[in-house]
């Protein structure tokens, strides 16, 4: 645990003495603003819930948007710039190192994630807000921070460039956050199957109105848990190569 | 302190070391020698615990690293060609970083860190950032990155590559200071550098080791003392007349000095005596004569030469091993 959390504390002062954690934010946070202000909020009367349920709907988008490029860098540069060699030449071990670069990846996630909070806020300004479907939502919303970061380093893992990791997460994630619709053109059993897989539509759609679903809370730990064992594996196989 | 026996490492069908075996004692400083491609980064890697060979074993202070290769990674220490450095992080706190992940907790490593600092010449720049050093500096906070763990064996892949010349010169000191603590293992194709810093050189071509020992070692096991520097003094056409009829000579080189000839020769084995005698009967005075000590880059042309040739005359066999 102590040679992960160097990990994670090197990492995180990599995110925060660099422009890229900032300008991720930044980015994130006006786009999500600007999208809370025109559709969120709009210009008709609304419920309460209803503006907070459409707040969720874009942060989930958002926060998977973001995770492609908070984890682009993670592994992949250091195959680039070759300081991987100070880990692979260390007795630290693949499981501690993905698990530190997992760890500062999620925190810097977790930043971003609370940064929203405002718009939330500005609800309680007209509205009559309800703090569980809030907490429930944000909860929603790391869980899938949590899942999209796994993916997301299981690709920059894999990959040899930062651009082909962001790549191939992003189609990673779009499949499963578009799996529903591809579950109405495909015949079951597989049907139910892709339509399980589905980020939004199955699982986080419940969280953004309040509920809390133990299988969407157990699928979301269980994909990020299958991406970081897979990442380990592949470290710890390439390390000898 | 190392032992390798029949390393073989494989890249598909590409075989970049094959059947290498040595041995390497404690607080030696031996360098691998060899032309670009020859394989000495893939041994060094195989010893840094990096690769895995596709035969053979390799031990360190007794731990054999597919065995316990985290016990083996803990006591070597390893410099790439390319400085592995986070550059935005501050030397002193990079190299407090790297002797925790290496396994030090961190009162060894604060304890090593200003001996560390003052052996690679860093004291000034430490609370500097990475990216704004001059090469020289990274190379040697490359060097202090793969010593702040207090490793038992330094290996440094090409530490001067990139260097001026003044940065090469700190370099040596900085490397020979290193075998005070532990075995050092340095790759260069400079063959100066290699006469210059380490006791023992191992010379590496198409993946063989093809010689081994001091550079006397190597120039005594190739040269037998049969090439010569004279300073004659005579008619220029008697001397090269009585070098060409001598059954003793083999090749002959003759220039003008001031008031003498000097001729630089290749005997076709120990004849300096009769060499001498067959002049004197000639009349030719003998103001000097010196044995020629090989340079490096004559005996390792020589050596990677010869395999070539062996390799040549026995199509489909293993090339003949020259050993000092």
């Amino acid at each position: 645990m102590k040679e992960m959390l160097l990990v994670a504390r090197r990492d995180l002062a990599s995110y925060l003495n660099s422009y890229w954690g900032y300008v991720v934010i930044a980015a994130v946070l006006m786009t999500d603003g600007l999208l809370f202000n025109a559709f969120a909020l709009g210009d008709q009367p609304k419920y309460s819930t209803k503006v907070i349920e459409e707040f969720f709907y874009f942060s989930f988008g958002l926060t998977c948007i973001a995770s492609v490029f908070m984890t682009m860098r993670a592994v992949a540069e250091e195959k680039q710039t070759g300081t991987i060699v100070l880990v692979d030449s260390s007795p630290l071990s693949a499981s501690q190192y993905i698990g530190g670069k997992y760890i500062a990846a999620l925190a810097m996630m977790a930043i971003l994630i609370l940064g929203t909070a405002y718009m939330p806020a500005l609800v309680f300004v007209n509205g009559k807000v309800s703090y569980g479907q809030i907490f429930t939502g944000y909860f929603g919303l790391l869980l899938v921070a949590g899942a999209a970061t796994a993916i997301g380093l299981f690709m920059s893992a894999a990959a040899n460039s930062q651009l082909v990791a962001a790549f191939l997460t992003a189609a990673t994630l779009g499949f499963f956050v578009i799996s529903w619709i591809l579950a109405k053109v495909v015949d079951p059993p597989l049907k139910d199957i892709v339509e399980y897989l589905s980020f939004y539509d199955r699982h986080f759609r419940g969280f953004g109105r309040g509920q809390i679903h133990t299988e969407s809370v157990i699928y979301f730990v269980s994909v990020a848990f299958a991406f970081l064992t897979m990442a380990t594996r592949l470290l710890a196989m390439r390390r000898w190569q | 302190m190392i032992r390798a026996e029949g390393l073989t490492r494989y890249y598909g069908w590409f075989a970049a070391v094959q059947d290498a075996s040595f041995e390497i004692g404690e607080r030696e400083i031996v360098g691998f020698l060899g032309l670009n491609g020859a394989g000495k980064s893939t041994i060094l890697r195989i010893l840094a615990g990096l690769l895995l060979p596709s035969s053979g074993r390799v031990t360190v202070g007794g731990i054999d690293a597919l065995d316990a290769p985290d016990v083996m990674r803990k006591r070597i220490g390893f410099l790439p060609e390319d400085p592995p450095l986070y550059r935005e992080m501050r030397v002193g706190e990079f190299l407090r970083w790297v002797g925790r992940i290496k396994g030090r907790d961190s009162n060894h490593v604060e304890k090593a860190l200003p001996r560390v600092l003052e052996t690679c010449q860093l004291e000034t720049v430490r609370d500097r950032v990475i990216a704004e050093l001059s090469h020289g500096y990274k190379k040697r906070v490359g060097i202090a990155q793969a010593i702040i763990h207090d490793p038992d064996v330094v290996i440094l892949d090409e530490p001067i590559s990139g260097l001026d010349p003044q940065q090469i010169v700190d370099m040596r000191s900085v490397v020979r200071s290193l075998k005070d603590s532990a075995t050092v293992l340095i790759s260069s194709h400079i063959l100066s550098e290699v006469t210059q810093t380490c006791d023992r050189v191992l010379v590496i071509h198409e993946g063989r080791i093809v010689a081994e020992g001091s550079e006397a070692e190597l120039g005594r096991s190739l040269d037998k003392g049969s090439r010569l520097t004279m300073t004659l003094t005579g008619e220029r056409n008697r001397v090269e007349a009585c070098l060409e009829r001598s059954a003793h000579v083999d090749s002959f080189a003759l220039s003008e000095g001031d008031s003498s000839l000097v001729v630089d020769l290749t005997l076709r084995g120990d004849f300096r005596e009769s060499l001498v005698a067959e002049l004197v009967t000639e009349g030719i005075g003998i103001r000097g004569l010196r044995e020629t000590m090989s340079e490096l880059e004559q005996i390792f042309l020589q050596l990677t030469q010869s395999t070539q040739s062996a390799s040549r005359r026995k199509a489909g066999r293993a090339p003949t091993e020259v050993r000092a």
